[in-house]
């Protein structure tokens, strides 16, 4: 889609209006991208001093370790269940406030606040009622015999940062589903409660079909939302342990750097974790973008 | 009509309330334990009612900072927050309207070439580039700085993105009637175009806002001195310690504190809010 009428004797002006954006673009975009690819083909000493060229090593040495398959089962299964996750609940709470309530709007303004709140404070909150000293909830959990420790053992903090990845997430997901829903025209579903579908009925086979545009789209949202943005989360709530079991791949390339110092292992990790921004980004626009609307 | 059940409305309403319920839940707790003494606070048996501690909480917190752990008061990491996220917002609505106007108003060689380069950063967060940025802006000496808290978040494909779309909408006969005016560029954009975005503008501001306060890895990464942190990479440091020490109540006061401003928009400029959302994920 292009204007027909546009300004044509202007030569230099365009230039200066797109300068700044382009000047930071290259300055904090470009550049260091461009770094982190070179780095990541060197190795630096402790001091960063020298570098010399290394080839793949660095990659040679990242696949090689198992801390880094770890790390990408971690982001698998941390992906996979705050995604389905707040995905199921967001939808449930989208179709009843779907419904014809009064009180809808009143319950929206509720549901979509937690937007606003930043992932490490979100962390922070259900650190403080799942500590295991001083735990609100905490106490419940161990008077029901469970040994409840997210700072020792591995599944329990994996399921304190899900928990508070999810809680975060919903009210984006709430918000979306529940405009995907009302874009639904109305008499496509009248017309099955004609032919005597009941409502469980009318979900699986109109509204769950009609809406899964708006899923898939979510899906890769939060896959992207999992990502990159529980950085805070995770490192508020359980700084990567313990014994790494929540080191997702982007906290490990954030700990390898600044704890190990391993700056080309590093820089190969941000390189690998590139490749699947380009790749999610690319399906997101391949096949989203023109599904989304019906 | 679909049919109506009563019963159906019931269940509506039960699940709704234990929706909220559960998303309100932590940040309740947050409240709570915000107006208690800390001895009521790390003693794990906290009523779920307030205290009369809340006054001298926030106080302490604003003003004075823990006496151990969190040695800058939080007043000054919220004026730092505010800063940075004003920056951010301001800066990517300055920087990203100037770029779309370029782009859709404009003829000139690499005009596509230039929206390329905007649209692949989309592709590039901060985290997978974190220690070459890093190193940036330690050689561009903007460690500790505001600059080096804003310019570096205020370049992103998103803004551009979003005016470029809304301008494709502005009906071509508006610049055809200004030229006749004898208006130039400067004075089409100014006296016809701004006022048309306002409400694009505000949208976006809402949204940006909201990024820029949330911000973690970016401002922990950059400030080495605690009085430049921001409020939200500030509560973590005052949980960094043994955990008996860790003064909770000041830290869920800072909680409370770091949610208020982002959530108070979110609340009041919903319609913008849920608009700016929806128009910028396009």
């Amino acid at each position: 889609m292009e204007k027909s009428a546009v300004f044509n004797n202007s030569k230099l002006l365009p230039y200066a209006l797109l300068a700044p954006q382009l000047i930071i673009t290259f300055v904090f975009f470009y550049w260091p991208a461009s770094q982190a690819v070179l780095q990541s083909f060197k190795r630096e000493d402790a001091f960063g001093l020298v570098s010399e060229f290394v080839g793949l090593e660095n990659y040679q040495a990242l696949f090689a370790q198992p801390e880094y398959y770890k790390s990408m089962l971690t982001t698998l299964v941390f992906s996979t269940l705050v995604a389905a996750l707040s995905l199921s609940i967001a939808l449930l709470f989208a179709t009843q406030a779907d419904k014809n309530l009064k009180a809808a709007p009143v319950y929206k303004t509720f549901m979509i606040w937690p937007y606003a709140v930043a992932p490490a404070v979100a962390g922070v909150l259900w650190f403080f009622i799942f500590h295991p000293s001083l735990g609100t909830l905490a106490r419940p959990l161990r008077g029901m015999g469970l040994d409840w420790n997210p700072l020792l053992n591995g599944n329990h903090a994996m399921t304190l940062v899900v928990m508070s990845a999810v809680w975060k997430q919903i009210a984006y997901n709430f918000l979306f589903f529940l405009a995907g829903l009302q874009s639904i025209p109305k008499s496509v579903i009248e017309a099955g409660a004609i032919d005597g579908a009941g409502p469980m009925r009318r979900f699986w086979t109109i509204i769950f079909p009609l809406l899964s545009p708006t899923t898939f789209f979510l899906l890769v949202v939060n896959i992207v939302y999992v990502f990159f943005d529980t950085f805070g989360i995770i490192d508020a709530v359980t700084g990567g342990g313990p014994a790494g079991a929540t080191t997702t791949m982007v906290y490990k390339v954030y700990a390898d750097g600044r704890l190990g110092g391993d700056l080309g292992g590093s820089a190969a990790q941000s390189v690998v974790l590139m490749v699947i921004v380009i790749a999610l980004t690319a399906i997101q626009f391949k096949y989203v973008e023109r599904k989304v609307q019906y | 009509m679909v049919e109506h059940r009563p019963w159906n409305d019931i269940i509506a309403y039960a699940i709704l309330t234990l929706g909220v319920f559960i998303v309100a839940f932590p940040v309740y707790v947050a409240m709570i334990a915000s107006t208690h003494d800390a001895a009521t606070v790390v003693g794990g048996r906290m009523p779920m009612s307030p205290g009369g501690q809340a006054l001298e909480n926030y106080y302490r917190a604003i003003f004075v900072g823990g006496s151990r752990t969190a040695p800058e008061p939080v007043g000054r990491l919220l004026m730092n927050s505010f800063i940075s996220a004003i920056g951010i917002a301001v800066g990517k609505i300055c920087i990203s309207i100037l770029s779309a106007y370029a782009v859709v108003y404009f003829r000139f060689p690499f005009r596509k070439t230039a929206f390329w380069i905007i649209f692949v950063t989309l592709m590039l967060p901060v985290e997978v580039r974190i220690y070459p940025t890093y190193k940036v802006v330690a050689d561009l000496r903007m460690l500790d700085t505001y600059a080096g808290l804003i310019l570096p978040l205020i370049a992103s494909a998103t803004g551009t993105l979003l005016f470029r779309q809304f301008f494709m909408t502005v009906p071509d006969e508006l610049l055809e009637a200004s030229r006749i005016d004898g208006a130039g560029p400067f004075r089409f954009f100014w006296d016809t175009l701004l006022p048309l975005s306002v409400t694009t503008i505000s949208a976006l501001f809402v949204i940006q806002f909201i990024y820029g306060w949330n911000q973690y890895l970016w401002p922990l990464l950059i400030t080495t001195q605690d009085s430049m942190q921001t409020i939200v990479t500030g509560i973590k440091k005052m949980l960094v310690t043994t955990d008996e020490l860790a003064e909770w109540q000041l830290a869920m006061a800072t909680a409370v504190l770091a949610m208020l401003p982002p959530v108070a928009v979110v609340v009041f400029m919903q319609r913008l809010f849920v608009r700016g959302l929806v128009e910028t994920e396009k």
